[in-house]
């Protein structure tokens, strides 16, 4: 390979970007920073507490059920999607009429806005008025997502994997019009079963799109806010709390800055930290190979 | 291992063909012969590949029927057809071994552990990877996989025939020539009835026993190399094989004389008083190229030196001739004659050739 030469003033080229991510992200984090190594009684005077807000987060009963809950529903989520994106991916048609159309239908849930997809579902599931509610309700099924916790949960989920499966959908058959048809080919002639078609040629060559797709899944659905605010507003109780509504709630409702501050920097890097992990071991699978 | 034979085959990708410009195949009767290697030549889409997928059942055919010995198989699935195919560019399983990728096949037809073990060992000598037998498939370079899809397609022992869709495509040239003698040695050794498709000529002559020449969905000739080069059944052969290729003149035949543009050329055998388009095809190997005397008057163009001979760029009345010269030969500058030996000298019509009444001896001392 080539040996490229070392040019430090080519840094200097970085600055501009440097100062514009400092201006929108950097210093607005930092009031956060701020924030969660000081307290105040009020009238804007603050004093250092150190790590106190930290470990006062770390040890919070309240922190750890937010984050059990919101682990259960990320891993739901995943669990459904992603195997569920493929499987529809596989039976999508290859080309022609169909297949555009399959695209652009499945496109649509990506393009509605999440509060909107909570509004949908708030009334979707609606006793009185909703479609499925008061279909459930006349087949006689117990259905109240406002008071049953486990119901609040079917319907979350449910309404994540109508938002988000398209997009493993779409990334999976992205990933699949890639396999030249010599392999099937090649599959075919060594007598090899459909699942030995899957496990050995589909799934390798998805390896790389499903792994984006995880990432963003993981990332988004460990965020998500809007919707289960506005479907359940974190009820029946703390039931669909998760650490964004629970965070919110104790920034902006209860005005706890110094608590919260060290909560969202927290929060922040158990997701950039899990990201991180699952990135690199997939990578590595990959060198391991070569 | 088995006799195929195509009955009455046709192919067409268009759901409803019109006319023969629509089929990429065209009607064909054909027998492979139990055992036998054979080339598949022709230029890129000339059909090859259609029907080297026909015979392995990835496609049906439009018409036609195809048996393997005298059991018909043309609506049968390609795993039923016990056949094994290699395909132009590699086709390896990424997440497995090389040792597994061999004993795929195998495994997936239930063979015992004892008979893999020594297959896929036997495979892996032959293309020269047993020392890569426990690396990871993915991390190779396109010729390693490549001759790790041969292997594929080599390691059962019992399939009815082997394809091969321009398999070497990818190879390095030294490679190339190693594996083609390594076909070739496994084909003596197992006798598979093979198939192997290609667009190169030395390719082709080199690995068959019988080489069969495509032209626009349609075989125009099938023979040993032999005859290609000394009996092209169609002016198409005459061009493609060969290098430089075949001369053909426009010319006047009656009875064992031509006359091309006023100049007589003795044939060697009658051929009657052909009607249509008539021309003479004499490949430059059997055309001389000399200062004085008799024979067609040209120009000389140029003079490549390839090496072991020289071959001479003629012209004449703007139709190029091509002729060769040993290696040391005096070359005449700008002008002379060409003259044909009439034991090289084919007549064709219509592009394809007229055989001769009286059956004259071939350079070879054969009939033709």
């Amino acid at each position: 390979m080539m040996e490229k030469p070392v040019y430090h003033k080519a840094w200097l080229l970085v600055l501009p970007m440097l100062a514009l991510v400092c201006f929108s992200a950097i210093v607005p984090l930092m009031t956060v920073v701020n924030y969660s190594v000081q307290d105040t009684f009020g009238q804007n005077n603050f004093f250092w507490a150190g790590l106190a807000w930290f470990t006062e987060t770390l040890a919070s009963e309240r922190v750890h059920g937010a984050l059990g809950r919101q682990a259960l529903f990320t891993g739901l989520i995943l669990a459904i999607e992603v195997p569920l994106g493929i499987f529809v991916a596989l039976n999508m048609p290859k080309k022609g009429f169909w297949s555009t159309f399959c695209l652009v239908a499945m496109s649509l849930p990506l393009l509605i806005p999440w509060n909107v997809v909570g509004t949908i579902w708030q009334i979707f599931g609606r006793v009185d008025i909703g479609l499925l509610g008061w279909t459930l309700d006349h087949l006689g099924v117990d259905y109240n997502y406002t008071r049953d916790t486990l119901d609040a949960w079917i319907t979350l989920v449910l309404m994540d994997v109508w938002h988000w499966t398209s997009l493993v959908a779409l990334l999976a058959f992205a990933g699949l019009k890639s396999i030249p048809d010599a392999y099937y080919q090649a599959a075919k002639i060594d007598q090899a079963s459909r699942w030995k078609v899957f496990r050995y040629i589909e799934l390798p060559k998805m390896r790389g799109v499903l792994t984006i797709a995880i990432l963003l899944r993981f990332m988004d659905s460990f965020k998500i806010y809007t919707e289960p605010f506005v479907v359940t507003g974190g009820g029946p109780g703390n039931a669909t709390t998760f650490l964004s509504i629970d965070l919110v709630k104790m920034a902006l409702g209860q005005f706890n800055l110094g608590s919260a501050a060290a909560y969202s920097i927290v929060y922040f890097l158990i997701i950039l930290s899990v990201s991180w992990v699952f990135y690199t071991v997939m990578i590595n699978m990959d060198k391991k190979g070569t | 291992m088995a006799k195929i034979t195509l009955s009455n085959l046709a192919h067409s990708y268009l759901p409803d063909p019109q006319g023969p410009e629509d089929y990429a195949l065209k009607e064909l009767d054909h027998v492979w012969e139990d055992g036998r290697a054979y080339a598949l030549l022709g230029p890129s889409g000339c059909g090859k590949t259609t029907l080297l997928n026909i015979i392995s059942g990835l496609l049906t055919p439009s018409q036609g029927r195809i048996l393997f010995n005298d059991e018909d198989v043309t609506d049968k699935a390609t795993a039923t057809r016990n056949i094994a195919q290699v395909f132009q560019f590699p086709v390896v399983y990424d997440t497995m071994s090389v040792r597994d990728n061999l004993a795929f096949p195998l495994r997936n037809r239930g063979a015992a552990a004892s008979h893999v073990r020594e297959r896929v060992s036997a495979i892996a000598k032959m293309i020269g990877m047993e020392h890569d037998l426990d690396r990871r498939a993915s991390g190779l370079t396109a010729d390693s996989k490549q001759k790790i899809s041969l292997g594929r397609g080599m390691v059962r022992g019992d399939v009815n025939a082997i394809l091969f869709d321009e398999p070497l495509t990818v190879i390095d040239p030294h490679m190339k020539w190693e594996l083609r003698t390594q076909l070739k040695s496994l084909h003596r050794e197992f006798g598979h009835t093979m198939i192997y498709v290609t667009h190169d000529q030395t390719e082709a002559l080199t690995f068959a026993d019988e080489v069969v020449v495509m032209h626009e969905g349609r075989v125009v000739q099938m023979g040993t190399p032999e005859e290609l080069f000394e009996r092209p059944a169609h002016t198409f052969v005459g061009y493609f094989i060969g290098s430089p290729g075949m001369n053909f003149l426009d010319a006047h035949v009656k009875g064992a004389k031509a006359s091309v543009d006023g100049t007589e050329i003795d044939l060697g055998a009658d051929y009657g008083e052909p009607a249509g388009r008539v021309r003479i095809g004499v490949r430059p190997e059997f055309v001389t190229y000399h200062a004085g005397g008799s024979g067609l008057p040209v120009h000389l163009r140029r003079v490549e030196d390839v090496g072991r001979h020289k071959v001479l760029r003629t012209d004449f009345f703007g139709n190029e001739l091509n002729a060769l010269a040993p290696e040391g030969a005096e070359v005449p500058a700008d002008s002379g004659r060409l003259s044909f030996d009439p034991r090289g000298i084919n007549v064709y019509v219509d592009d394809w050739r007229l055989a001769p009444r009286d059956a004259a001896p071939g350079p070879s001392g054969r009939a033709a």
